[in-house]
């Protein structure tokens, strides 16, 4: 079994059918946007309109949700740039006591499900007497997301290596100084990629925001209220590309920013 | 010396030396923010979890109760709600175990055959299911598994929707349709968890030397003797590895057997049920408290079969 021999065919197979299993499901979400049919989901759909995305344009009580979806991701992200950045800087520079630990604490919030994290807040809030407001959601989101950016930082820090920055100092550059030519250009990358994973993964979230959104609406909450009693079903599809497209963007802009390296963005979700 | 050489100039030169000297200072405080916010938000928001679940609810007035007590801990034993931890427990093991049969393959291909393009096509083609919306998933397979819906038409199509209704005829894992049944919740929680058993277990395929393999050959094994005495034991960490993920994420969550499934609880959607409506945190918080409790058995079992290097 050499690994330039060719594959064996009965393996080739599963490994694109796998592959078909992960893609095709999403195609229908496509097709039924055009759909005539919006109170089943037939199949195959008796006609095909494109109405649909003119209804969603028009209808009042989406755009709330998108507003408050993009506000909650941008804040979550920023906060999680700046923490996670933070964290990974520290760890670079130096191996102390407790370092495992810390680790595992900035992943933990992403490693246990998002029903703990979201039962957990909710107990805080209930015990702490604080009302739902957008700064609640940010809160939980803030907080799984910091992982996604100090991952993508970590491995530039840890490629980056301590030589550059003595070569800056050597050169007579304070901390400000390096820190401003040295190190922010070469975390760039790392960091945009971070950011929008970040912001993709909070912009999607809807397991820890039912417990921290109280009576707001997100667009995912909104997609699953719809979800549970549709109404007409198709805008729901056109909701669901946005949200797709919203997601699937970003990600495929952070891996062409980190391709190459030997740390791809994404690796650890 | 440093100092001679280069003179301090302004603020930011005289902290840069005051750092230098003191490099523990600056790690603390660059630590300082983010651990404060996971410390006081995440570690006291677990806190707060524990503490409720030791809370109690007044059968009568239906508040709760702030004294320390184990009762509510002994009403996840009623039957009613036991069912519901073994219910999702078995739908954990049965998600993770064909997780890992029908990503093996996949992972596979992508460690040992996959060069240049075909590479990046499998790396995207697993990262963007992984990453692309939770919800659109789910949904997607609302529409997949819907009575009226593809798979219906498909079986019926080449003749097969007298098989199709003997599925749904089995007892237990049956039901009215695809969408109202286990089956129906298993493939969609199989969909959603597949990319993250896929990626520990590529990264750990593609640490098995290639010498290896060669050396298996040449001692005249075939090529199903390789896989199962070779590539199998050495892969298992990974293997290991995504079964945390995909178990995890099993026992948490309330959507996917919300949307698609039968009305029978899981543990999710007991939390989420009990802390909204029926307004009884307490409860809600000792239902939360079991999937970490099974999750920390579980990762103490998988640190020992090595599972953590190929994370």
């Amino acid at each position: 079994m050499h690994s330039d021999a060719r594959p064996p065919l009965a393996l080739t197979l599963a490994a694109i059918g796998g592959l078909l299993f992960l893609h095709l499901p999403i195609v229908l979400i496509f097709l039924y946007a055009f759909t005539t049919e919006d109170r089943s989901y037939q199949f195959p759909p008796p006609g095909l309109t494109t109405e649909w995305f003119a209804v969603a344009w028009n209808r009042e009580d989406i755009w709330p949700p998108l507003y408050l979806s993009l506000r909650v991701a941008a804040l979550s992200s920023g906060l999680a740039l700046v923490l996670g950045t933070l964290c990974a800087a520290a760890m670079a520079r130096a191996r102390f006591f407790g370092r495992d630990t810390i680790s595992l604490l900035v992943v933990l919030p992403i490693a246990l499900p998002g029903i703990i994290t979201g039962m957990s807040l909710r107990s805080a809030f209930a015990i702490g007497d604080i009302p739902f407001s957008t700064f609640t959601i940010v809160l939980g989101h803030a907080t799984f997301c910091i992982v996604i950016v100090y991952n993508n930082a970590v491995a530039r820090f840890r490629r980056l290596g301590a030589s550059m920055l003595e070569a800056s100092a050597d050169l007579g550059a304070n901390s400000f100084q390096t820190f401003r030519h040295v190190i922010l250009p070469n975390l760039g990358s790392a960091l945009l990629a971070g950011g929008m994973l970040a912001f993709a993964l909070s912009f999607d979230e809807v397991i820890v925001t039912t417990f921290t959104a109280g009576q707001q609406s997100t667009l995912p909450i909104w997609m699953l209220n719809e979800l549970v009693r549709p109404r007409q079903r198709p805008v729901t599809n056109v909701v669901a590309i946005v949200v797709f497209v919203a997601t699937f963007l970003p990600i495929l802009a952070a891996y062409y920013l980190t391709r190459g390296a030997e740390e791809t963005a994404g690796g650890g979700k | 010396m440093s100092d001679a050489a280069h003179p301090a100039r302004g603020p930011g030169d005289r902290l840069t030396a005051h750092f230098w000297r003191r490099p523990k200072l600056l790690t603390l405080l660059l630590l300082l923010p983010p651990l404060l916010w996971l410390g006081v938000v995440y570690i006291g928001s677990l806190a707060a979890l524990l503490l409720q679940s030791f809370y109690s609810i007044d059968p009568f007035s239906g508040l709760v109760v702030p004294e320390f007590t184990l009762k509510t801990y002994g009403e996840l034993l009623i039957p009613s709600n036991f069912d519901i931890i073994v219910r999702t427990v078995a739908m954990a093991a049965a998600v993770t175990l064909a997780a890992a049969i029908l990503g093996f393959p996949i992972a596979f291909f992508a460690a040992r055959y996959a060069k240049g393009r075909w590479k990046a096509v499998f790396y995207l083609g697993i990262m963007l299911p992984l990453w692309s919306s939770y919800l659109v998933k789910v949904y997607a397979w609302k529409l997949i598994l819907a009575k009226e819906g593809i798979i219906t038409w498909a079986a019926e199509g080449i003749g097969a929707g007298n098989l199709l209704n003997a599925v749904l005829a089995l007892p237990v894992i049956g039901g009215n349709s695809l969408s109202t049944s286990y089956i129906g919740t298993f493939l969609v929680f199989l969909y959603v968890w597949l990319p993250y058993m896929i990626l520990p277990m590529q990264a750990s395929l593609e640490r098995v030397p290639t010498s290896m393999l060669e050396a298996s050959a040449d001692l005249g094994a075939s090529n199903w003797r390789t896989l199962r005495s070779v590539i199998l034991p050495l892969a298992l960490p990974g293997v290991v590895a995504g079964s945390i993920f995909t178990f995890s994420l099993t026992l948490g969550d309330y959507i996917i057997p919300q949307i698609v499934g039968s009305s029978r609880f899981f543990i999710g959607q007991a939390v989420y049920s009990l802390q909204g409506t029926a307004g009884n945190i307490p409860l809600a918080a000792a239902f939360a408290v079991v999937p970490i409790a099974i999750m920390l058995v579980y990762l103490t079992i998988a640190r020992k079969m090595g599972a953590f290097d190929a994370l």
